[in-house]
């Protein structure tokens, strides 16, 4: 069972109702077990992909498995399979926080007994036990993305769906998410996550597709794709001033300012060399840091070339 | 689903409709009752006392059971109508939509919520009406089961409003250009006996009627038409509804993009 896919699409299309078609053909498979990131710029039709396996859109043609279960065959079983945490606040703001996650497991013909025991479960694990009587708007904006990631897992889907789950959530919550989230797959839940922060999708997914004007232009595992990455920029700070950047051979360097050095540096040449060359000029460094995220290096790259490819 | 796990779910969807007019009963269950005992007190009481009899009845006699049905038809239809939107509107709707909830306890879940507050409302209404009258009551068997099936049909028409409406003139649009005019064209009043004969005829095709006069048999034990026919007319309305409420949803119409 290790090697069955917890989801499979197949050639999904959608235009919608104004005619625009927003996926142009998708497949992609996710193996059970996986975390896998979708990734891709606003309006690249991911949430679209999302809405139809979770039956908040309708297909225009296409195959979509969950687990074993077509859903054109067995809708039903498919969602009982799946918990969704979407994009925008979906939960009726005026329904106590405790309320909303007895009720959506009741839609699953869940018991309130056991509802409640696992409202209680998810709430604590989510840091908003103490939240349970009050009403959803009264909460913060992050505690609203941990109440439907609560919601989402009442019914102990096998199959977890997060679009951006961390928009908008500070930095120690996104981390202690992190956590939880990492935690829940290592426990043998498979977790399809999309996002914008891509520092978030290299820290915690193993398999990675990227989507870009309703088509698939990527998908591969995280470590294949960072092994792609030609040339990494790294970022210097000098302890004194220069007053031009050093000639080193192999390497691009570029002054920013009179403390700050920018080192492309390509895979195959070692950072020592770098280093030795510095030390050999009395150039002293302070602190090093990459200049951006290395999957957001690579992710502006896919999706300029796919925009190139497309225009000519 | 299982049968336990429907029954689960179709209580969760009943329960959260009930909580929903019970929490603000001040916008739901008071003004109707306000607005029926305006009517006892004017038409009932004061214009009434002057008009006489009315089928062998006191005029206020008469029109009890048309007022409290009309309370009955416009809170089933208002509750389901406002309810329903909403959901859709701000999209409470997806909880349901991922869940492996059948479409048809959608339906029955809300068109509950409808009847539990149409009946709510009638029965605060037949309290009140009791200062006003000595209410009879002729068949208690005709009389609920003529209200409960009349509270269903028009929350199931809240429905179909629901799901049809875009925006929130949608929801007005028909109670106040179609439910209105034919509830007070249904009998309420006036028995159409006083209408000339043409007139009847025209009144005989507004269902309205049949139910107004069927559940005043239940209290008076007279009746302008067959009752037979009525129970066969609502119940006609209630599978049409019915039917044409699922195969919307499951198209997805109004509630999936
Ligand atoms: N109901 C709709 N009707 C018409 N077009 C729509 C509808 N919903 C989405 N779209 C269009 O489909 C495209 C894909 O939207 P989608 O929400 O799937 O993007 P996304 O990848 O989730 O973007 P984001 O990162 O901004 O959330 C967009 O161009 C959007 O304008
Ligand atoms: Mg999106």
């Amino acid at each position: 069972m290790a090697n069955a896919n917890a989801l499979s699409i197949q050639n999904l299309t959608k235009t919608y109702a104004n005619g625009f078609q927003a996926l142009k053909g998708i497949s992609l498979e996710v193996r059970e077990g996986d975390f896998y990131a979708l990734l891709g710029p606003n309006g690249a039709g991911k949430s679209t992909t999302i809405g139809i396996i979770c039956s908040l859109v309708t297909k225009t043609s296409g195959k979509v498995r969950i687990f074993d279960t077509d859903i054109d065959r067995d809708f039903s079983s498919a969602k009982r399979l799946i918990g969704l945490v979407p994009q925008e606040f979906n939960f009726n703001v005026f329904e106590p926080v405790e309320e909303i996650l007895v009720n959506q497991a009741g839609y699953f013909g869940i018991d309130r007994r056991t509802a409640f025991a696992r409202a209680e479960q998810y709430l604590k694990q989510l840091g908003l036990w103490d939240k349970r009587r009050e009403q959803a708007r009264d909460l913060s904006g992050g505690m609203k993305r941990r109440l439907m990631i609560a919601r989402a897992l009442v019914h102990r889907p096998r199959l977890l769906i997060l679009d951006e789950p961390t928009a908008g959530v500070d930095i120690e919550i996104r981390r202690s998410m992190w956590q939880f989230l990492t935690e829940l797959n290592r426990s043998g839940t498979t977790i399809i996550l999309t996002t914008h922060y891509l520092e978030e999708a290299e820290n915690l997914c193993r398999t990675i597709g990227i989507i870009d004007e309703g088509e698939l232009v990527e998908n591969t595992t995280m470590k294949r794709l960072l092994n792609e990455l030609q040339t990494e920029t790294f970022v210097l700070d000098l302890k004194a001033p220069l007053q031009e950047a050093p000639d080193i051979r192999q390497h691009c360097l570029r002054l920013v300012d009179d403390t700050t050095l920018e080192a492309e540096i390509t895979r195959d040449c070692s950072i020592n060399f770098l280093f030795d060359e510095l030390t050999r000029r009395g150039i002293e460094v302070l602190s090093m840091r990459n200049k951006t995220n290395r999957l957001e290096q690579l992710f502006v790259h896919i999706v300029e070339e796919n925009n190139r490819a497309r225009k000519f | 689903m299982t049968l336990g796990e429907k029954y689960v779910a179709l209580k969760t969807i009943f329960i959260k409709e009930v909580l929903r007019f019970a929490r603000i009963w001040v916008q739901t269950i008071v003004p109707p009752v306000i607005t029926i005992s305006l009517y006892f007190i004017i038409f009932g009481n004061l214009i009434g006392s002057q008009i006489g009899d009315m089928e062998g009845f006191r005029y206020m006699d008469y029109i009890v059971p048309g007022l409290i049905m009309m309370a009955v038809i416009t809170n089933s239809y208002a509750n389901v109508v406002s309810s329903f939107y909403g959901t859709k509107f701000h999209h409470h709707i997806e909880e349901m939509l991922v869940s492996p909830l059948p479409y048809y306890l959608i339906v029955l879940g809300f068109v509950a919520g409808g009847i539990a507050r149409g009946l709510t409302v009638g029965i605060a209404v037949t309290g009140v009406s009791m200062f006003f009258t000595d209410l009879s009551f002729h068949n208690p068997g005709i009389l609920i089961s003529t209200v409960f099936l009349t509270s269903a049909l028009f929350a199931l028409a809240g429905l179909l409003n629901g799901i049809f409406a875009k925006s929130f003139d949608d929801i007005s649009i028909i109670p106040t250009f179609v439910l209105t005019p034919l509830t007070y064209l249904g009998g309420v009043f006036y028995s159409i006996h006083m209408l000339p004969g043409f007139w009847q005829n025209v009144s005989r095709v507004n269902p309205i009627l049949y139910m107004v006069n069927t559940f005043r048999y239940g209290f008076l034990g007279v009746s302008d038409l067959s009752i037979g026919l009525s129970y066969a007319i609502i119940i006609g309305f209630i599978l049409v509804l019915y039917s044409w409420a699922i195969y919307l949803l499951r198209s997805g119409y109004g509630i999936r993009r």
